[in-house]
């Protein structure tokens, strides 16, 4: 019961940050949207800075939890490659507060993430989740074996950025319209 | 056993490594006291005849030649049919390893069913054998796993022990060869973390281990010894292509991933500076 009302609570906030931004939005704000007190409020998150946090792990396991069924598929990675790519800008579309508040919060404010997020702690089921689809890939000859970033900055890196203009609406096309040439891109890059 | 076992230690394809290894046990002389050896290669015995024995110790691979007259694998079959109690010692009699195959496995593959015990090694710790012995003369049970390995020396890993130990956890490697600090895992090809030995438990020469002194462990006791770039971590995408015995890789890479996040400030930077350098 504890668990659903939570997640409530972090669909709300994740709402209000994309309206009015992550630093202009108060807990007070996020709960009088819910109905509750503030004082409950803080029974589920005693601060801005937990809240923050645990938005971060709910995004990433969300994520991470969708790339582990991909992983799970009997397919070769160039399939999973546009399975990858289609998820994600899938994700960008019908839930756009959640890659906004990954990009625009988690990326461009770190400071706020300093204690208890270093690293990979507070993203690590969608890291580890890239790691094991890049490393199956090597393992079945069907990527380069190379460095691990190399490989994982240019595969989020690119589908990153193309949804960031896509929600600078400098893109001619809708996102879905970009999935076969970005899969075609990442898989030439990756390939072994 | 209340009279001396006679043992009859053969030697198929190999190196005598294992003997001269043994050699080093620092109570040899316990051995000779206990034992009386009808046959050995290196060793001073009388002439070799194929006669009963208590205990039959095998060293080498099984492969075409001729020892002592015999076709090597038809002398073998000979002798084992005349023996009470069989080792396999070292890695080449138990699976093959550089020169052939071993008595009851090909490399990971298994032959046939024989009652035998097998230490393997490359070569093999002195302690080993002296523990198998020991336990036979006196009337010991000695428990042994799938490989027919004897439990006690090798249900561990030669990780357990390592002093590098403190590195592992935190994922801080030694990024060169020949560093005192730091985990030899990642960079350095070390196979110690899904190797079944008590190197780091039992120490060689009484003081040092490979991974100790700085050398990877190079998973001499397994069945698919030797690899290739035995000073290499073999990797996929940067991921060790191996990894520990017994933890899945989703839940390794995880641990993994969270332990290198959470800096350890003690480790990552060298404890001991200089300390190779002239006054």
């Amino acid at each position: 019961m504890k668990e659903t009302r939570k997640e409530q609570i972090m669909k709300t906030a994740l709402k209000l940050f994309a309206q009015k931004g992550f630093f202009n939005t108060t807990i007070s704000d996020i709960a009088k949207e819910m109905g509750m007190s503030v004082g409950n409020m803080y029974n589920y998150f005693p601060s801005k800075e937990s809240l923050a946090k645990e938005l971060l792990i709910y995004s990433s396991k969300k994520f991470g939890d969708e790339i582990r069924k991909i992983n799970e598929m009997n397919i070769s990675s160039k399939e999973k490659i546009k399975k990858i790519v289609e998820l994600y800008f899938k994700m960008a579309e019908e839930e756009p507060e959640l890659v906004d508040y990954f990009m625009r919060v988690y990326l461009s404010n770190r400071e706020i993430f300093d204690n208890g997020c270093e690293g990979m702690l507070c993203v690590s089921s969608f890291v580890t989740e890239i790691m094991i689809f890049l490393e199956e890939g090597v393992r079945k000859k069907e990527l380069k074996n190379q460095d691990f970033f190399a490989a994982f900055g240019l595969f989020m890196g690119y589908i990153g950025g193309l949804v960031f203009l896509s929600k600078e609406n400098i893109l001619s096309k809708p996102l879905k319209d970009y999935i076969e040439s970005v899969s075609e891109n990442i898989y030439n890059a990756l390939k072994a | 056993m209340r009279s001396k076992p006679k043992i009859i230690w053969i030697d198929a394809v190999g190196c005598n490594g294992c003997s001269h290894s043994f050699l080093n046990h620092p109570d040899i002389s316990s051995f000779f006291e206990n034992f009386k050896l009808l046959y050995h290669p290196i060793l001073p015995t009388e002439n070799f005849k194929i006669q009963k024995c208590d205990i039959l110790i095998i060293e080498g691979a099984l492969n075409k030649g001729k020892r002592l007259g015999y076709d090597i694998e038809k002398l073998i079959e000979e002798l084992i049919l005349h023996s009470k109690i069989i080792i396999a010692l070292g890695t080449c009699a138990v699976y093959g390893g550089i020169f052939g195959e071993g008595v009851v496995f090909k490399h990971e593959k298994k032959k046939r069913d024989l009652n035998i015990i097998n230490i393997p090694g490359c070569p093999i710790h002195p302690e080993w054998l002296m523990y198998v012995l020991n336990m036979i003369k006196n009337n010991k049970k000695i428990i042994l796993d799938d490989y027919n390995r004897p439990i006690e020396i090798f249900t561990f890993t030669s990780h357990s022990g390592c002093s590098r130990n403190e590195y592992f956890e935190w994922k801080i490697d030694a990024e060169e060869f020949g560093t005192k600090e730091g985990c030899l895992f990642y960079y350095q090809g070390c196979q110690g973390p899904y190797t079944h030995s008590s190197c780091n438990r039992i120490l060689w020469n009484e003081v040092n281990s490979k991974p100790r002194a700085g050398t990877p462990c190079f998973g001499c006791t397994e069945p698919n010894f030797p690899k290739q770039d035995l000073f290499k971590t073999e990797t996929f995408m940067g991921i060790p292509a191996n990894i520990p015995l017994g933890v899945g890789k989703r839940a390794y890479l995880t641990l993994s991933g969270i332990a290198k996040s959470l800096t350890n400030e003690r480790l990552s930077k060298k404890l001991i500076e200089d300390c190779n350098e002239d006054k």
